[in-house]
């Protein structure tokens, strides 16, 4: 499998469509500044909504037994999965219950995270994504490359390509006024033809049982309200305590997300409709785990607006895709080794440590120490290559012995003036993009002793 | 084990000491006025793409559907007041059946200032389906109901168990072609706001 550093070089390949996806998602950083500049009660918002989730994850037990319960007495049920495999299976038995071998489904990550699509399609279902950005890339056969905007990483014109393969628009067709508006006709079809719908879940509050999704586009409502069985699936840690606190997420989600003040519709289910069958999948799937890593723990207080992205200097020039994962990004990088570590090693180093995720976090999230910690985690584990840590140790041993040290300056300084060819070329990784800088005559300590001598 | 308790025990033996939840006192400078209130409900409401209609009584309302929604378009409504030019009698029919429905003419509990957005509870839907599946969307609010934020709709909303509501803010939407920004996604293309009394 190829690492972030080696896909972020193939996304680099092309020059101008870096600069491209970088000043797009800057764009959306610009809006959310807009957005949260005029609420002049943001940093009250964000501590507040801070604090809230340090409460659901030390009382997370209750709150789901609380969850259940209030959910039962409003008629849903309610399923408990321990990992994605369960969850998958659990979806597949309700579709079968119900012979049914097609599915509307609205943005989930969690159902990404699962690989739901894969798992349903070899059991001869077919699942059709209704959000925009998610048919887009349902339809290129690639996974979402941004939580929140899933096809940010494509171009108009590709997308016209796709239209015009899948849904018959005019060859070179992209204007996205036409597109959306054929994308509307299919997907309403859709809409009225499947019995099942599901859907992912924003916020599930304790108290009332109720489940709370945001969308633009009005697809998660019009899946669920034309449909015999609702399925709602969510990690456990989408719990809050009491619907009042809605309000502080609300406000939060959205502005921090797309600099709007909030999406279209807050949907509020709490009852299934007359005659309609209402299901809430509960997924661990290793957040009990991370619950119990205490540097860690806090990766869990995410709500998914994808603001850590939108402004991560590496992301926007890497891409999502990049980071191999569901999630990408910095709250990614964090979340991911928790799933397996091995495989997702390389992600907490695909950052520069700038602290801007942590700055524009809406829940406060302290990402960028995260990241730091599970570096030391993984080169304590092992879990990276060997070169790295050959050059760590040297490094570390070098900084350590002040003779070292010296010998090192003098010798590189004496290499890179008389025989440059050495380190400026391509195996040089700090060569790459780069020139050398020119080797300074001396170093900051034979200045110093030469004149402290002098005075 | 089951799932469910093998998730609890999980939780229960790795949860942090409980840590205590915080008050929801909102750091308001100073009380705002009725006046800034709607005027900012006004603003918001134009700025993410709906419209206002200010009116005192339903023959306004009538009035301007009648202008912009030429007849033998399909209206609904939950308003009795409407049932010359609107259908107020479809609780009973197939949701599928609705998919034709150009204007749904709706009421709305509360209008939010900060946001633009309404409350419209499951009652006011005639069917849950209703202000998805319009081609357009009017939402009536009495001008009382407008309030500042999002808390003081919770603290109005209460626990009240409506089985179904949602928070509307302007017409249905999506930037995910090259962020640009195009109305009517998968539902209505319009919102037009009706401001009542």
């Amino acid at each position: 499998m190829r690492d972030h550093a080696a896909l972020s070089e193939e996304f680099n390949k092309d020059e101008a469509r870096v600069d491209w996806h970088d000043e797009t998602l800057w764009f959306i950083r610009q809006k959310r500044d807009r957005a949260v500049h005029s609420i002049p009660e943001w940093e009250w918002l964000r501590e507040t909504g801070s604090q809230i989730k340090n409460n659901v994850l030390s009382n997370l037990s209750a709150y789901l037994e609380q969850f259940e319960a209030n959910a039962l007495r409003n008629g849903v049920q309610v399923h408990w999965a321990a990992d994605a495999k369960e969850h998958n299976e659990i979806v597949l038995s309700i579709m079968k219950r119900h012979q049914a071998d097609r599915m509307v489904k609205s943005k989930s990550m969690l159902t990404e995270e699962c690989h739901l699509n894969d798992f349903l399609a070899k059991n001869g279902i077919e699942v059709i994504d209704s959000d925009l950005g998610e048919r887009i890339v349902q339809l290129a056969e690639e996974p979402p490359s941004h939580i929140v905007l899933p096809c940010i990483h494509k171009k108009k014109e590709e997308i016209g390509d796709l239209f015009h393969e899948h849904l018959g628009t005019a060859a070179g067709e992209a204007d996205p006024q036409v597109l959306t508006e054929a994308a509307r006709q299919h997907l309403r079809d859709t809409f009225l033809t499947r019995k099942v719908a599901l859907t992912g879940v924003n916020f599930a509050v304790a108290e009332t049982g109720e489940f709370v999704v945001c969308t633009n586009e009005g697809n998660a409502d019009m899946g669920a309200h034309l449909s015999d069985v609702h399925i709602a699936c969510m990690g456990i840690e989408k719990i809050i305590p009491e619907r009042k606190h809605l309000s502080v997420f609300l406000r939060l989600l959205t502005r921090s997300a797309t600099g709007q003040p909030i999406t279209t519709y807050s949907s509020h289910f709490m009852k299934p409709r007359e005659g309609q069958e209402m299901h809430i999948v509960l997924v661990d799937n290793g957040r009990s785990r991370q619950l119990g890593r205490a540097d860690f723990r806090n990766s869990l207080k995410c709500i998914r607006c994808g603001s850590c992205m939108n402004t991560c200097p590496v992301y926007r020039r890497s891409g999502g895709h990049s980071y191999h994962t569901t999630i990408a990004g910095p709250i990614g990088a964090i979340l991911a080794p928790n799933l397996d570590m091995k495989d997702h090693a390389d992600l907490p180093f695909a950052s520069t440590l700038c602290g801007s995720c942590s700055n524009v976090c809406p829940v406060k999230i302290d990402i960028h120490d995260q990241l730091y910690k599970w570096r030391q985690v993984l080169v304590k584990e092992g879990h990276v290559n060997s070169a790295k840590a050959a050059g760590m140790k040297a490094m570390a041993y070098t900084f350590a012995n002040p003779s070292v040290f010296e010998v090192a300056g003098k010798s590189g300084r004496w290499f890179m003036k008389n025989f440059p060819a050495l380190v400026s070329n391509k195996f040089n990784p700090w060569y790459k993009e780069r020139e050398m800088p020119e080797p300074p005559k001396e170093s900051f300590r034979e200045w110093y002793s030469k004149n402290r001598k002098k005075a | 084990m089951s799932s469910k308790n093998k998730i609890l025990t999980a939780l229960k033996a790795n949860q942090p000491d409980l840590l205590p939840l915080p008050a929801l006192e909102v750091p308001l400078a100073e009380p705002v006025s009725a006046e800034a209130i709607e005027e900012k409900f006004k603003t918001t409401v134009v700025t993410i793409g709906g419209r206002i209609f200010e009116v005192n009584n339903f023959d306004q309302i009538r009035e301007v559907i009648v202008q912009q929604f030429i007849p033998p378009a399909r209206i609904v409504s939950s308003f009795p007041e409407l049932n010359d030019i609107a259908e107020t009698d479809i609780a009973d029919v197939n949701p599928h059946l609705l998919e034709n429905i150009e204007l749904a003419v709706l009421k709305a509990q509360l209008g939010v200032a900060e946001n633009g957005s309404l409350w419209v509870p499951e009652a006011n839907m005639i069917q849950r389906v209703v202000p998805f599946i319009c081609q357009h969307l009017a939402l009536v609010v009495n001008r009382k109901d407008l309030i500042a934020n999002m808390h003081e709709a919770y603290e109005i909303l209460g626990n009240s168990n409506t089985g179904f509501g949602a928070f509307i803010a302007g017409p249905s939407k999506t930037a995910d072609i090259e962020q640009s920004l195009v109305l009517g996604a998968h539902g209505p293309r319009s919102l037009t706001v009706f401001i009542y009394g």
